[in-house]
C-alpha cells in the first residue's frame, strides 16, 4: 500500500469563518437600510432626533416582532399561521369577559397567554394530527377565532381594564424604555437563542429543507411542529395582553390585518417564505426598519393608506435587489 | 497500451460532429473540469466513463447549455459554438434524455413531446393536427406503438420512457446525449432501448453514453473517453480496450476484488421479527438477524422490500407483527424510537429520505446524534464537528469542507454522509437499502469494504439489494421477497444466481422455504 493510501485525507471543517457569511449576507443589506432610514428621518423631520418620540416609534413595531419571531421559526419549518391577528382578538376579548368578572391584573394576564396557547393548540392538532395545509387551516381559524370576538361583543367594546394593567403596553421600565420594549429586547434574545444555539432550532432548520428527510433521520416532525405553534399561540396571545393594555380597550377589530404586516416584517427579515433558511437577527432588523419608516413617515404626516405603500414598495424592493444585483452582475461577466 | 493515439489523426476528424477541447470549469473548491477533451463521431456510439465526481455531469451541463465553460471551446462541425442557454443547444441539434424527464400526466403523448416548441398553425395557435403527425412520425422511428393521442397517464413506465425518448429526438437532433438512460428499466426495456440506440446510429446520429454499468458500455458503445477527477484520461474505440483496462484508467489503480467479503464471527440473535404483516404491502415476514451477520434482501424492484424495511423503522405502521431485540419486544413507531432501540436504515432514495441537500455535511451527520454533541440542549459546535469528522474520515468522505453542503457532492460521497450519519448513532442493527446503487466502482468498493469491516466489528446488517453480484458477495444469508412475500431463506451452497431469480420471478424451484 502506498503512502497516499494510508494517510487520512484531510477535509477541513470550514473554508470561511462563518462571520465572512454574515457580513456579505442578508443582515447587512438591511442593516444599511436601516441606518439609511434613520438618517434620512432624521434630516426630514426635526422632531425625529428625540429620545421621547424614538420611544414612541418602538411601539409601531414591538407587539408585532414578538409574534414575528415565533412566526419566523414556524416559516423556516415550512409552515405558517394567518390567524395570529385573530388569536390577538379573542385573547383580548376572553380577557375583557375576565376583567367583567371582577378579575386582577394577573388573572388577565394568565386569561390571555391561555388563549393564545389555546388556539396555537388548535391550529397546530389540526396541522399535525390530521395533515391539513398551515396557510388552508389558519385561514379558517383567522375567521372563526375573530368571529368568536364578533359574537361576544356585536358592535361592544371593553374598557375599564384595571389600572395596574396598563403597566404592559403603556408603562416604562426605565427612562425612555418602555415595558413593551424590554419584552422585545428579551424576547429577540430568547428566539435567537433558541433558533441558532440550541438542537430545537437545528431540527427547526433539518425540517423546512427537507421533512422527510428530517423524519427519516429520527426527528419527531409532528411534535416540533406542533411545538411552533403552540409558541406562535403564546406569543399572539402576549401581543394581546400588550396591545390590550396600551389601547386600554378591546374591540372586536383589534389587530386588523396584523398577520400580513407579521409575515412582511418575517420575510423581510430575509427568512425563505418557502422555508429552510434565515434568522432572528434579520427580524429584528425588519423590525426597526419597518417601524423606523411608518414613524418617520408618520412625522411627516403621511397619511396611513400612503404608509402601507411606502412598506409594500420596501418589501418589494428589499427582496429584489439582490436578485437585480445578480442578473447585472451576469450580464457585465 | 497508448490510448490516447489509437487513432490516425488525418482520418480523427472524419466523422467529428461535437468535439470539446480544454474545457474548463470550476465551481467553488473544486475544479471540476480541467482541460478535458471529448469527440462525438456521426452514427457512433461515444461512452464516457468514469466515477461518480469525475465530470461527466458537468460535461453534460455544458454540452446542454446550463453551465458555460471558462475556457476551451466547443467545435460544431468544425466551428466554435458556445452554448449560452439551454435553447441555443437545442437549436444546434444537442438534446439530452436524462432518466427523471419531467413529464405532464393530464396532456396527450403528443402535446408531451412538443411541449414547448409545438408546431404553430395560423394565428400562432398550435397545429394539433401537425402535431400529432409528427409525433406518430417520431413514434414510429423508434419503434414505439404508443397512439399520439393518448393521454399520458394512461400509460406505463416504460411507454413513459419512450414518450421521453420522444420528445429529446422532436428537436431535430444531431448529437443525442443520454445520461444513465437504463438506471430505472427493466430488462426487457434496456434490450428495447438497445435497439432504439442502433436505430438512431444507423440516423447518423452522434450519440454520448454515459452508463455506470460495464456490461452495457460493452454491448451498446463503439468508442470510449474516460475521466478522472475532472481530467481527460484517455480515449479509443471499444474493440480495443479490455474491461480491466477501463476500470484502472478510471479509478487509476487496479481493482482487483469488488467483494471483499470477510467471514465474521456471527453471534448471538440481536433482532427477530416475527409474521410482519401490512393491509397492501407485505404479508408474513418472520425472520431473525445475528450480530455479526449480513443478511441480504433479494427481489424485484416492487416486491416490498423497502416498504417492509421503512415499516420496521416505524415510517408506517404494520397491520400486525412483533419484533424482538435483544429479545426484548420493542414497539417502534416513529424512526427517532428506532435510532433509541438501536435500528437504523440508509434508504434507497439518498436526496429526499437519506439527505438534508440543502445542510452541510456536519450538520447532517450529527442531525440524529443531537442529544450526544449537545448540553442541555445547547449546540455545542466543536463537539459536532468532531462526531462528523471522526465518522466521515472512516468512510474517506471527499469534500471541500465539512461545511459544505451535501446536495454539491457526487452520489457516492453522499452515502457516505448518510452512512457516517447512522454509524455515528451507535447502531445494533443497519438496514442497507440498494446501498450502491447508482455511485461509481470506487465508492462501491468502499461502501462493500465498509460493510464488511462492521459486521466483522459485530453489526448486524440488513441490505436490500437488486444486484445478484452484491447479494451473492456480501450476504451470509439471502431472504428473497415477492410481491410482499418472504419466498426463499437462502444460504451457502443453496446461493446461486440461477435460484435467485427464479425465486424472485416466481419460477418453481426444488428446495428452499416455501
Amino acid at each position: 500500500m502506498s503512502h497516499a493510501d494510508t494517510q487520512t485525507r484531510h477535509v477541513p471543517d470550514r473554508l470561511r469563518p462563518s462571520l465572512y457569511a454574515h457580513l456579505v449576507g442578508w443582515e447587512s443589506l438591511l442593516l444599511a437600510v436601516a441606518v439609511a432610514v434613520f438618517v434620512f428621518n432624521a434630516f426630514a423631520s426635526p422632531y425625529f432626533l428625540d429620545a421621547w418620540n424614538l420611544s414612541d416609534a418602538t411601539f409601531n413595531f414591538t407587539e408585532k416582532a414578538m409574534i414575528a419571531f415565533a412566526m419566523a421559526m414556524l416559516i423556516i419549518a415550512g409552515e405558517i399561521d394567518l390567524s395570529v391577528a385573530s388569536i390577538i382578538a379573542l385573547s383580548s376579548t376572553v380577557m375583557g369577559l375576565a376583567m367583567q368578572m371582577g378579575a386582577g391584573t394577573p388573572v388577565l394576564v394568565l386569561v390571555g397567554l391561555t388563549t393564545g396557547l389555546l388556539c396555537g393548540a388548535f391550529n397546530g392538532a389540526l396541522v399535525t394530527r390530521l395533515g391539513l395545509p398551515s396557510i388552508v387551516v389558519t385561514i379558517g381559524t383567522m375567521s372563526l377565532f375573530r368571529g368568536v370576538s364578533y359574537i361576544i361583543l356585536g358592535d361592544g367594546a371593553f374598557t375599564r381594564y384595571p389600572a395596574s394593567f396598563a403597566w404592559f403596553g403603556q408603562g416604562y421600565a426605565f427612562w425612555v424604555i418602555s415595558v413593551e420594549f424590554v419584552i422585545f429586547v428579551l424576547l429577540a434574545i430568547f428566539f435567537g437563542i433558541l433558533l441558532h444555539k440550541t438542537n430545537f432550532g437545528r431540527m427547526v432548520y433539518a425540517i423546512g429543507n427537507n421533512a422527510t428527510g428530517a423524519l427519516f433521520s429520527g426527528i419527531r416532525v409532528d411534535r416540533v411542529k406542533f411545538v411552533l405553534f403552540l409558541m406562535t399561540g403564546l406569543m399572539s396571545g402576549l401581543a394581546a395582553v400588550c396591545l390590550t393594555s396600551r389601547l386600554g380597550s378591546t374591540r372586536p377589530s383589534i389587530a386588523s390585518g396584523m398577520e400580513l404586516e407579521i409575515v412582511t416584517m418575517v420575510v423581510l427579515g430575509g427568512i425563505n417564505i418557502l422555508g429552510g433558511s434565515g434568522s432572528i437577527p434579520g427580524v429584528v432588523i425588519a423590525a426597526f426598519v419597518m417601524g423606523l419608516v411608518t414613524f418617520g413617515l408618520g412625522l411627516l404626516n403621511v397619511p396611513g393608506i400612503v404608509m402601507s405603500i411606502f412598506i409594500g414598495l420596501l418589501l418589494i424592493g428589499v427582496i429584489a435587489l439582490p436578485r437585480l444585483w445578480a442578473i447585472w452582475r451576469k450580464r457585465t461577466v | 497500451m497508448e490510448p490516447r493515439k489509437s487513432t490516425n489523426p488525418v482520418n480523427a476528424d472524419q466523422g467529428v460532429v461535437l468535439r470539446l477541447d480544454g474545457i474548463i470549469k470550476t465551481f467553488p473548491g473544486v475544479k471540476a473540469l480541467d482541460n478535458v477533451r471529448l469527440e462525438l463521431h456521426a452514427g457512433e456510439v461515444t461512452a464516457l466513463i468514469g466515477e461518480n465526481g469525475a465530470g461527466k455531469s458537468t460535461v453534460v451541463k455544458t454540452l446542454t447549455g446550463i453551465y458555460q465553460p471558462e475556457g476551451g471551446q466547443i467545435l460544431l462541425d468544425g466551428m466554435a459554438i458556445s452554448f449560452s442557454t439551454p435553447q441555443d443547444a437545442a437549436d444546434a441539434g444537442v438534446t439530452a434524455i436524462h432518466q427523471e424527464t419531467v413529464l405532464f400526466d393530464e396532456l396527450s403523448v403528443a402535446e408531451n413531446v412538443f411541449i414547448g416548441h409545438a408546431p404553430k398553425g395560423r394565428f400562432g395557435l398550435i397545429d394539433t393536427k401537425l402535431m400529432i403527425e409528427k409525433t406518430a412520425q417520431i413514434l414510429e422511428s423508434i419503434g414505439a406503438k404508443i397512439s399520439a393521442g393518448a393521454k399520458l397517464k394512461d400509460l406505463g413506465i416504460a411507454s413513459r420512457h419512450l414518450v421521453a425518448i420522444a420528445r429529446a429526438l422532436s428537436v431535430d437532433a444531431r448529437v443525442v446525449i443520454m445520461d444513465e438512460p437504463t438506471a430505472a428499466l427493466s430488462q426487457t426495456e434496456i434490450e428495447e432501448l438497445y435497439e432504439l440506440v442502433e436505430t438512431l446510429k444507423a440516423q447518423g446520429k452522434a450519440i454520448l453514453f454515459i452508463s455506470h454499468k460495464f456490461d452495457e458500455i460493452f454491448r451498446i458503445a463503439d468508442r470510449y473517453t474516460v475521466f478522472r477527477d475532472g481530467q481527460f484520461v484517455g480515449e479509443g474505440k471499444m474493440a480495443n480496450v479490455e474491461e480491466a483496462d477501463l476500470v484502472q484508467m478510471m479509478v487509476g489503480r487496479a481493482v482487483d476484488q469488488l467483494f471483499p467479503k470477510r467471514r465474521a464471527e456471527i453471534g448471538e440473535e440481536v433482532l427477530t421479527v416475527a409474521e410482519y404483516s401490512h393491509p397492501t404491502e407485505f404479508e408474513n415476514i418472520s425472520f431473525s438477524l445475528r450480530r455479526g451477520e449480513i443478511l441480504g434482501f433479494y427481489g424485484l424492484v416492487g416486491a416490498g422490500r423497502s416498504e417492509f424495511m421503512q415499516s420496521l423503522i416505524g415510517i408506517t405502521r404494520p397491520s400486525k407483527g412483533k419484533v424482538s431485540i435483544d429479545g426484548r419486544v420493542s414497539v417502534i413507531r416513529s424512526p427517532a424510537a428506532a435510532v433509541e432501540a438501536g435500528i437504523v436504515y440508509v434508504p434507497e432514495d439518498r436526496g429526499r429520505q437519506g439527505t438534508i441537500l440543502d445542510m452541510p455535511i456536519f450538520q447532517n451527520v450529527t442531525l440524529p446524534s443531537l442529544k450526544k454533541t449537545s448540553r442541555d440542549g445547547f449546540i455545542r459546535l466543536a463537539e459536532e464537528f468532531a462526531l462528523a469528522r471522526e465518522y466521515t474520515e472512516r468512510l474517506d468522505l471527499r469534500a471541500a469542507s465539512l461545511d459544505t453542503h451535501v446536495g454539491a457532492l457526487s452520489g457516492g460521497n453522499q452515502q457516505k454522509v448518510v452512512i457516517a450519519k447512522w454509524l455515528a448513532t451507535k447502531p445494533r442493527v443497519i438496514i442497507l437499502d440498494e446501498p450502491t446503487k447508482g455511485i461509481d466502482i470506487g465508492s462501491k468498493a468502499a461502501v462493500h469494504d465498509f460493510m464488511s469491516e462492521l459486521a466483522a466489528q459485530g453489526l448486524s446488517v440488513i441490505m436490500v439489494s437488486s444486484e445478484i453480484p452484491e447479494i451473492l458477495g456480501m450476504s451470509d444469508r439471502v431472504i428473497v421477497m415477492r410481491e410482499g412475500r418472504m419466498v426463499a431463506e437462502l444460504q451457502d451452497d443453496a446461493l446461486s444466481p440461477e435460484t435467485l431469480v427464479r425465486h424472485a420471478v416466481g419460477i418453481n424451484v426444488e428446495g428452499g422455504l416455501a
